[in-house]
């Protein structure tokens, strides 16, 4: 669906037409992110996002394929063939930089992606798809991600594989052997190195699959905006090319001045050092965090530290990590506030931004070590975490009052008068 | 429905979470903040030590280089491997192709001939790599190749931890459970203190050096770790300077876009 | 159509904003957003130079392009098998006898014209070191190894007394020159020199 004034796809070339006819991709192009595309005047720069994530999904993809071209995925030779990749393939380094930080960047936009869509409410009705589909995206990353780390075979690689695979050992009668086959073996060893290697190489995809559907199901009602109201009339709307090519293409090249610094001038500054040892399994480091993208849910998973009743902390925090993702999913149905976005709903955006500092406090007893005061600071972040979702995001919406809404986006830009200004025009 | 069913969710887990604070807390009442010697007495941070690979216009000093494979050659070559480089490497420190093959052929590998298939000693080529180190001693040196990039701190920690031997302080040698155990060294740079490693940069002048520099134990010290600091990232002139370029186009290419943005936007009000 | 430059859009419309403006406005306007275009474009062809030169040979492949041989061990009549870049590499040190039969060829016109890829000994070999015919050990058929060189088979240099292509029965004389069977031209030699009278150092 597009809305009534959208432009439609007229090739005036003979070839377009010749093409048109056979095969209406230039139409599909035109319409999903070209000049027939209508989208929201009032968009901020937080809609950014999507796009620079879509472009660092390319970049990982084909740095990715590159790195598979050198890589060898064994753990007696995983190690030195990644070192052979920084140091005698030509532009091994760049590749090999810009893939593990491009994962990072990747996450910290998916991350703001996100939040955008907590604080203007996106994953209302009629956008559930979206949203839907846009957690399986994150879920389907993370364990790219995983995988992706544990290739190198270095000692946060090898704990990595280790210690995530043991969070399945928690679940009683099957967990030791749903363990033994994930990794292939009693303990990660070359199977489990090759079967990460196969997956890596294969998530991607998915998630290009993933993120096609994602973007499909957007285009049905059509991109949200700030004011969290409809699109009401063609004032309301301006064509996604050239506005939002020209407003997107600008951040990204902001966005590859960062990546760019990160690449050449820090390209360690994200990563674990112990990484740069071999896999040992006689020894494990002094200190295992994961990166720092996961360091929230590492606290989550912390914090259970005591056996409730009959089940057990080490149960109850894996249980934990999980639900603290898996809430999401029903965010649609827990917020049944009518105003989707927190600009009108004050109560909602206090609670927001509470979640915001929540998750960075998270973050930071997540890479701490597991000892007082942090176990502490953890317990109760976790706390405001499963309350902000679980419990405060449906009671506010059910005893919020909500501020007053504008009539349309157009009114949000331009104020009442020019709305009518406009109108007695049109 | 839902809602009902998150609320009793989520007070599932908060219940959950307030017995583990509670238990913890308690714990942490009765016990206070953690101590332990390392706590105590690690030093973190290591000394200041400046390169001139350092920052991003960094490019390596080549006779510090050599001075420091020297030291390597020298000292730390009797227990400590450095596999990832290979002899054709030492071009970038400024050997020319005669004296790196003359350094390679010092040493013997053990490699497969390629016409028998057996495993044969012969003498190293330039395409070889630094053998391995048979070493018997107590503790396990690890390989240098990474090493400072494979530690916090980097090469200030390497140069910190060369030079940081001292006497352990009088609360830690009176009380026979933190004393420094037999065939260990106190180093408070080194994570729990006690070292494995006999002080390899005891005495000055260990090394000769060619270029007339005078081989101090800290002069020593910087060396190596400068020379670690290549060994660890043999690319790094090329990733500044590639970096200088890359992100000198993109901020070119960002103000562009962002004038031809606002070009695109003007006179639509958003 | 001011925004379009280089986007292949051929109906997209231009932006609305610039109705109002001056021609001297928009040709300015104009100029902006083609650099703007053009400098992504060149970014991109930019990022593409590492990504095709990855699949160049590495460095350490590159280490082993050269390789170097002592002859002092090779006695008149013997060969040896080498590897060079990967593949074998034959050394003989020719007999007088064997350096006569190939030079009769050169120097006898309708012989010589008869050879499917003539070339003269002399052409094969470096001056003064006419003994020593150094060649790969693919054969120019379909890239069998010839016999002739590995220990033993000396009995099996074939019609020619060169080397002999067991696959398709390409025979080689003893300037490794193609002489009957399949294989279209002679055994290749490699660029190589001498470093000293007993060194080579081929590639």
């Amino acid at each position: 669906m597009s809305f009534p004034w959208a432009k439609q796809y007229t090739p005036s070339h003979p070839a377009m037409v010749w093409l048109d006819e056979r095969l209406p991709l230039p139409r599909l192009i035109y319409g999903a992110v070209g000049a027939g595309y209508e989208v929201p005047r009032n968009l901020n720069y937080f809609w950014n996002f999507g796009f620079m994530a879509g472009l660092c999904l390319v970049i990982q993809i084909v740095t990715g394929i590159v790195l598979a071209m050198h890589f060898a995925p064994n753990s007696a030779i995983a190690f030195d063939s990644t070192e052979h990749i920084m140091r005698d393939v030509n532009w091994g380094w760049l590749m090999r930089y810009g893939h593990s930080n491009g994962a990072a960047l990747f996450f910290a936009v998916i991350y703001l992606h996100i939040f955008r869509g907590f604080y203007y409410g996106s994953y209302k009705a009629p956008r559930e798809m979206i949203w839907l589909l846009g957690v399986v995206i994150f879920l389907l990353m993370m364990a790219t991600a995983f995988m992706g780390y544990v290739l190198p075979w270095g000692q946060m690689s090898y704990w990595a594989a280790q210690v995530i695979t043991g969070f399945f050992t928690a679940f009683p009668l099957i967990g030791d052997g749903l363990k033994e086959w994930l990794l292939g073996g009693f303990a990660p060893d070359n199977a489990t190195l090759n079967r990460f290697f196969s997956l890596h190489f294969l998530l991607p995809f998915v998630i290009l699959g993933v993120v096609i559907l994602h973007i499909w199901s957007l285009h049905i009602p059509g991109s949200s905006n700030p004011t969290g109201v409809e699109v009401k009339s063609k004032a309301d709307t301006v064509p996604f090319h050239p506005y939002y090519t020209a407003k997107d293409g600008w951040t990204v090249g902001l966005f590859m001045v960062i990546y760019g610094l990160f690449v050449f001038y820090m390209p360690n500054s994200m990563g674990h050092p112990d990484n740069y040892i071999p896999a040992n399994p006689m020894q494990t480091p002094a200190h295992i965090v994961p990166e720092w993208y996961f360091w929230p849910f590492y606290a989550i998973l912390r914090s259970f530290t005591q056996p409730l009743l009959f089940i057990p902390g080490k149960l109850m925090g894996v249980l934990a990590m999980f639900a603290a993702i898996l809430v999401w999913f029903i965010m649609p149905w827990l917020d049944r506030s009518p105003v989707r976005s927190a600009k009108f709903r004050p109560l909602y955006r206090k609670f927001f931004w509470a979640l915001v500092v929540d998750v960075l406090v998270l973050g930071y007893c997540g890479v701490s070590p597991p000892e007082q005061p942090y176990i502490l600071l953890a317990q109760l972040a976790t706390i405001y975490y499963f309350a902000h979702f679980f419990i405060i995001v449906p009671l506010v919406s059910s005893i919020e009052r909500p501020e007053p809404l504008p009539f349309s986006i157009t009114e949000a830009v331009l104020g009442h008068d020019g709305q009518a200004a406009l109108a007695a025009k049109g | 429905m839902i809602r009902i069913f998150s609320i009793l969710a989520g007070l599932f887990f908060i219940v959950g979470l307030l017995w583990s604070t509670a238990v913890d807390t308690l714990a942490f009442a009765t016990d206070g903040l953690p101590t332990s010697p390392e706590k105590e007495f690690h030093i973190e941070h290591p000394k200041a030590l400046s390169l001139k690979s350092d920052g991003p216009f960094g490019k390596f000093d080549k006779e510090q280089l050599q001075r420091g494979f020297g030291v390597y050659r020298e000292v730390c070559a009797q227990c400590h491997s450095l596999k990832q480089v290979a002899y054709r490497d030492l071009a970038a420190l400024g050997y020319s192709e005669n004296a790196i093959k003359a350094i390679a052929a010092k040493t013997t590998i053990n490699a497969k001939d390629p016409l028998s298939g057996e495993m044969k000693d012969r003498p190293g080529l330039p395409a070889d790599h630094f053998p391995p180190v048979v070493y018997g001693g107590k503790g396990v040196p690890p390989d240098l190749s990474l090493i400072t990039k494979a530690r916090e701190g980097g090469a200030p920690y390497v140069y910190s931890l060369l030079t940081g031997y001292a006497a352990q302080p009088a609360k830690l040698a009176n009380n026979p459970e933190t004393k420094t155990p037999d065939g260990l060294h106190y180093n408070p740079y080194f994570a729990n203190l006690n070292i494995a490693m006999v002080p390899p940069l005891a005495a000055d002048g260990l090394v000769t050096y060619s270029d007339g520099t005078v081989a101090t134990k800290d002069q020593m010290a910087k060396d190596v770790s400068a020379f670690l600091v290549w060994t660890a990232e043999p690319k790094l002139e090329a990733r500044h300077q590639t970096g200088f370029m890359w992100v000198g186009l993109m901020l070119f290419v960002t103000v562009l876009s962002f004038l031809a943005y606002r070009n695109v936007w003007s006179g639509t009000k958003h | 159509m001011a925004h379009d430059a280089g986007i292949d859009t051929p109906t997209a419309d231009s932006g609305a904003g610039l109705g109002a403006l001056d021609s001297g406005g928009v040709r300015r306007r104009d100029f902006i957003n083609i650099a703007a275009v053009s400098a992504a474009g060149v970014s991109g062809l930019v990022v593409l130079y590492p990504l095709i030169s990855q699949m160049a040979p590495s460095a350490d492949v590159l280490a082993e392009s050269s390789t170097e041989i002592d002859l002092a061990a090779i006695q008149p009549g013997q060969a040896i098998k080498a590897l060079f870049r990967k593949q074998p590499l034959f050394v003989r040190n020719l007999m007088p006898e064997e350096i006569k039969k190939a030079t009769d060829v050169d120097n006898n016109a309708s012989e010589f014209s008869k050879l499917r890829d003539p070339q003269t000994l002399a052409d094969r070999t470096k001056p003064g070191k006419q003994n020593w015919l150094i060649t790969m050990g693919v054969c120019t058929h379909l890239g069998c190894v010839p016999l002739g060189a590995g220990p033993g088979e000396e009995m099996s240099r074939g019609a020619f007394g060169g080397y002999f292509c067991p696959c398709h029965g390409s025979a080689y004389d003893t300037a490794a020159r193609i002489r009957k069977g399949p294989a279209p031209r002679n055994l290749e030699v490699p660029p190589y020199e001498f470093t000293s009278d007993t060194v080579v150092k081929i590639g």
